[in-house]
């Protein structure tokens, strides 16, 4: 159910982030969502593709840091309150999240949240217990995508 | 300057002795030193065994080259005290420096070396304009850095007033500065420049808002650029001394109101100047390494101490009245220490700070300037895939316990740059770790 | 080591005035209160005013009880008169100053002459013989250096004791431990948490104190409790003794514990101690709680009349049975103001607002939390973020938290641990947050 993230170490410095994506386009990998953390320093990228295994090898070649870590996908109803529902379950149950960034799909009722926790075990069985969410496989969640881009 | 030089600015006797004279001085206080460590020190009475020489070979200055020299590493070797010549009961005070690794060197005093350094440091201040009725602000780090407490005392034998403002919190610093009517500053240059630069934010103009009228400066590098922009900043006159833990900390050598090099205190100590690669004498006038030899100091006595430090000898003599021979300013160093903002640093030790959080050293890169005129370290390190984690927090612990791991082994805080494999510039053959952009060879040359 | 330490002659405490038969004892602390009065009248006019205002004259002290007569001196009257209105010499004969944090971030300073560094050398001295130190031990001093009267007053006093002062000042606990153990120290000399902080540090280099050479500890500069002092005891093997002593009556070296390690002997023959009311300001009988007053009775260059220390003590009625006849006081617990101690360091809330201030243009809700971690103080200080320096870069917010804790570690002289909270979390009682709290005395009970 855990799906692979790969995370990258940036330099906080113009072009940092256009050398990753331009090893990625040029290798024909696409890129399912996305999202940055900053210092002042440095940053993380943290990419979600079909092609990882690819990219960590692309990137790796490029002289990059990259990391795999294991998040969880969750899709949640995209409209008011959705989110904070699902959040409301992992309060309820003493879950912390490390991190989370989410993507809609347009014209559909639902969204996608990326999350990691510290057990992501046991995030995931509490999602599987709840009525309104569902834990995302890898395979849904390039499904999901490929359904929003036929959409849109 | 110039007023001051037809003063009276003479602190002790011995500082103008006739050549003749104070070479017989010499010579006996180095037969003397000889003796005490062949007597009390193991690691002399080898070396003199396995040369074959006793005290009883040493009959004039010239003969010290017939001594061994002692270099960095002896000291790191025999630690923590074999080197030293009195009982330790006897010892007043312990002090320290940077050793090239983790460990420090010890320096260390009897009440009588103390007595002496105190007079050292009051030869330099007294000849720079220091008088019993004044104050002094003392802007060096205390604590087992030598510096701070060489001038501390060196004020007191003076009899003027000792403000121990020690380092940091520049603002408080120059309120004291005015508020207290001080006419005489001690730190490092750039930290003077430092005070200028700050009062100046403060909407002040510091040649005209400051009441100091002298500065002794020392414990760092430094050019005649800075020495001009130092007066004229804070319009006062701007004295260079010259020490090194090692055989004392500062006192070893301290410029008179002529200002024409740094007065060498050769009744204390014996001064040679080498070529770093031959290990012989240079000609009068080139530059070449310090080599001290201590007369005096009971505590540890070193014979033939390298200093590193690269230098001038100037032996004519000098309008002042004193008789000792004076160095020009060190324009170099014969190894990779670097001095930052007073305290000693080895890439060395940055090496084993890198080791010792990441169990393997990574490429890594220093680099120093002085923006601000206070000096920056810069250290870059190529981030590798175990060091990286998704997670910002683990990142910034990582970042955290280099940082702090530094600072417990170098006793300086640097900026840490974590950078991208391959990022930073390879070398053939022996690395170049440090790129030092404070001054350039010409300026510290001139 | 050890068997040479034996050779080396102890410091003779039964010669000092600590031993002086009581009415001998008074009979000094009379002649030295009426010549330090005459001395204040004559050249402090802040004194003058103030005794001429209650029509008393030098010549009314008889008694040592007249003392009451004398106006109170308070901390704001040091600030007032910065930085030396009360300065009793000629500026010429000032040999050393020394500050102190004031209030609002105005220092306070401290003037010292030959002969007041001399007596400071000698209570110091005088502290460290009532602690069992003597010429040959390895003292290593750990209280900071600079303006800071702990480094230096300990300092002078372990060299006029013929010891080998190690002067580490504070930080880099590593290199503490290492020297400790390389150099063979045998007494330290630090604030009790910090002592704490330097056991824990052993213990992470796989280090036991135990096995050091180490005997004794002398702490002070904050208040702590006999509870801390057997814990030391017990994780080291040493002897931890309790001194105290503030800037504005000459630093350390005011008073200390004895070998009985009960109550601290106050060096009264320089030092005139009053218990009062600290609302009242009535005087107080020996054996009452109450707020500590001092007046200087030999200092020189700034005498001090009746000082307020803010202190809550009481003065021992027993004899002590160490046989010093110098009165004792009980261990601080509390003071009677809003500032507060830490790592040896005074800091009042407004000066946290100074800094806040400062960089803020506008004072934020804030909270100042102390806590111990690992024996250590900890203050955080908690500043709630408004929406006009909210950013939602990460880079940009940690800037901020630098900037505010830069702000105040340079008025105060201590890193804090800055946490930036969300709008509203902080509790406000009545409207006006509670600035201090203070969780040190829970973590330790």
């Amino acid at each position: 159910m855990k799906i692979q993230q790969l995370s990258v170490f940036l330099e906080n410095k113009p072009g940092q982030m256009a050398g990753v994506f331009d090893i990625l386009g040029s290798n024909g990998v696409n890129i399912i969502t996305m999202s940055t953390a900053d210092t002042e320093q440095f940053g993380i990228l943290r990419i979600i593709t079909r092609e990882w295994e690819k990219a960590k090898t692309v990137l790796e070649e490029g002289q990059f840091v990259v990391n795999l870590t294991p998040v969880v996908a969750i899709q949640v109803p995209h409209k008011p309150g959705g989110l904070s529902s699902i959040l409301a379950i992992f309060q309820k149950q003493n879950i912390n999240i490390e991190y989370m960034y989410a993507f809609p799909c347009a014209h559909t009722t639902e969204a996608v949240l990326i999350a990691r926790f510290e057990d992501p075990d046991a995030a995931i069985k509490v999602v599987r217990e709840s009525e309104n969410f569902k834990a995302l496989t890898e395979e849904d969640v390039f499904k999901e995508k490929k359904a929003c881009e036929i959409q849109s | 300057m110039t007023q001051l030089a037809t003063e009276q600015t003479i602190w002790d006797k011995n500082e103008s002795l006739p050549r003749e004279e104070l070479e017989a001085l010499q010579a006996k206080r180095l037969k003397e030193a000889v003796a005490r460590v062949y007597q009390n020190v193991p690691f002399y009475t080898k070396k003199f065994d396995d040369l074959g020489i006793s005290a009883d070979d040493i009959n004039s200055i010239e003969d010290v080259r017939k001594l061994p020299f002692t270099v960095k590493t002896d000291l790191r070797d025999n630690y923590p005290l074999d080197l030293l010549a009195v009982p330790r009961e006897k010892l007043a005070r312990l002090h320290a420096s940077s050793g090239t690794t983790g460990k420090p060197t010890f320096a260390v005093f009897t009440q009588e070396d103390l007595d002496t350094w105190s007079d050292l440091c009051a030869r330099f201040l007294y000849a720079g304009g220091l008088r019993k009725n004044q104050f002094a602000h003392v802007a060096f780090g205390y604590g087992l850095f030598t510096g701070g407490f060489g001038l501390h005392y060196g004020i007191e034998r003076v009899g003027a007033g000792v403000i121990p403002a020690a380092s940091g919190n520049t603002r408080r610093q120059i309120s004291l500065l005015r508020d207290l009517n001080t006419e005489t500053l001690i730190c490092t240059p750039s930290y003077a420049l430092n005070i200028a630069e700050v009062a100046r934010e403060e909407g002040l103009d510091p040649a005209k808002d400051l009441p100091i009228k002298f500065g002794h400066f020392g414990g760092e590098p430094w050019t005649e650029d800075m020495r001009e922009a130092i007066e004229a900043e804070l319009g006062i006159t701007a004295y260079n001394n010259y020490g090194l833990s090692e055989v004392l900390g500062p006192g070893v050598a301290g410029e008179c109101p002529c200002r024409n090099g740094m007065h060498l205190q050769e009744d204390h100590f014996l001064f040679e100047l080498v070529d770093p690669q031959t290990d012989e004498p240079v000609k009068p006038g080139e530059v070449g390494e310090l080599i001290i030899t201590n007369l005096t100091k009971q505590a540890t006595t070193l014979l033939r101490y390298r200093t590193r430090d690269l230098c001038v000898i100037h032996e004519d003599v000098c309008d002042c009245g004193r008789t000792t021979r004076r160095m020009g300013r060190v324009i170099g160093r014969s190894d990779d220490m670097m001095i930052i903002r007073g305290v000693n640093v080895f890439p060395s030790q940055i090496e084993e700070a890198l080791l010792s959080v990441e169990g393997t050293t990574p490429h890594y890169m220093i680099e120093l300037d002085r923006p601000g005129n206070l000096d920056r370290v810069t250290v870059s390190v190529e981030i590798q895939p175990h060091m990286f984690s998704d997670k910002m927090t683990e990142m910034n612990m990582l970042k955290r316990a280099i940082d702090k791991e530094i600072r417990t082994i170098t006793g300086i805080g640097v900026t840490l740059n974590l950078v991208q494999p391959q990022t930073l510039a390879r070398f053939e053959g022996k690395a170049k770790r440090v790129i030092d952009n404070r001054f350039t060879k010409e300026e510290l040359e001139k | 080591m050890t068997a040479a330490l034996d050779q080396i002659a102890p410091f003779h405490p039964k010669s000092s005035p600590d031993y002086l038969p009581v009415d001998q004892l008074r009979q000094l602390q009379l002649q030295r209160l009426q010549q330090i009065v005459q001395h204040s009248y004559d050249n402090v006019p802040l004194f003058r005013k103030r005794m001429d205002k209650r029509s008393i004259a030098p010549s009314d002290i008889r008694t040592l009880e007249d003392i009451q007569l004398l106006p109170f001196t308070v901390k704001t009257d040091l600030r007032d008169e910065y930085p030396l209105g009360l300065l009793a010499v000629p500026m010429k004969d000032v040999v050393r100053l020394h500050a102190s944090s004031g209030t609002t971030g105005k220092p306070i300073v401290v003037a010292y002459n030959q002969q007041d560094l001399g007596t400071w050398a000698e209570v110091m001295t005088r502290t460290f013989a009532a602690c069992g130190l003597h010429a040959g031990d390895v003292v290593q001093n750990a209280y900071g250096y600079g303006l800071f009267t702990g480094g230096l007053g300990v300092h002078y006093g372990i060299e006029s004791l013929g010891a080998t002062v190690v002067p580490i000042s504070g930080g880099n606990t590593t290199r503490q431990v290492m020297l400790m153990k390389d150099f063979g120290t045998t007494v330290i000399c630090c604030t009790p948490s910090y002592f704490l902080r330097i056991i824990d540090k052993a213990n992470e280099m796989g280090l036991d104190l135990k096995d050091f050479p180490i005997r004794a500890g002398v702490f002070g500069a904050e208040p702590w409790t006999d509870s801390m002092r057997r814990r030391i005891e017990q994780l080291t093997d040493i002897k931890a003794f309790d001194i105290y002593g503030l800037s504005e009556i000459i630093g350390p070296g005011v008073g200390c514990h004895c070998s009985a390690q009960e109550g601290l002997h106050i060096f009264e023959d320089h030092f005139y101690p009053e218990i009062i009311d600290p609302e009242t300001c009535e005087p107080l009988p020996d054996g009452t709680e109450g707020e500590l007053v001092l007046s200087t009775l030999s200092k020189q260059a700034m005498p001090m009349l009746r000082y307020r220390t803010r202190d809550i003590t009481a003065i021992y009625t027993e004899e002590c049975s160490c046989g010093r006849t110098i009165r004792r006081i009980r261990r601080i617990g509390r003071r009677s103001d809003d500032m507060f101690i830490i790592r040896g360091v005074n800091v009042f809330p407004s000066q946290i607002e100074t800094a806040l201030l400062n960089v803020e243009g506008t004072l934020p809700h804030y909270q100042i939390i102390l806590t111990k971690h690992n024996d250590m103080d900890q203050i955080e200080v908690q500043v709630e973020v408004t929406s006009e320096h909210f950013s939602d870069t990460i880079g940009a917010l940690e800037r901020l938290r630098k900037k505010l804790s830069a702000a105040i570690a340079e008025i105060i002289g201590i890193r804090v641990n800055l946490r930036l909270v969300e709008p509203h979390t902080i509790q406000r009682s009545e409207g006006k947050a509670k600035r201090v709290i203070d969780k040190r005395a829970e973590a330790e009970s």
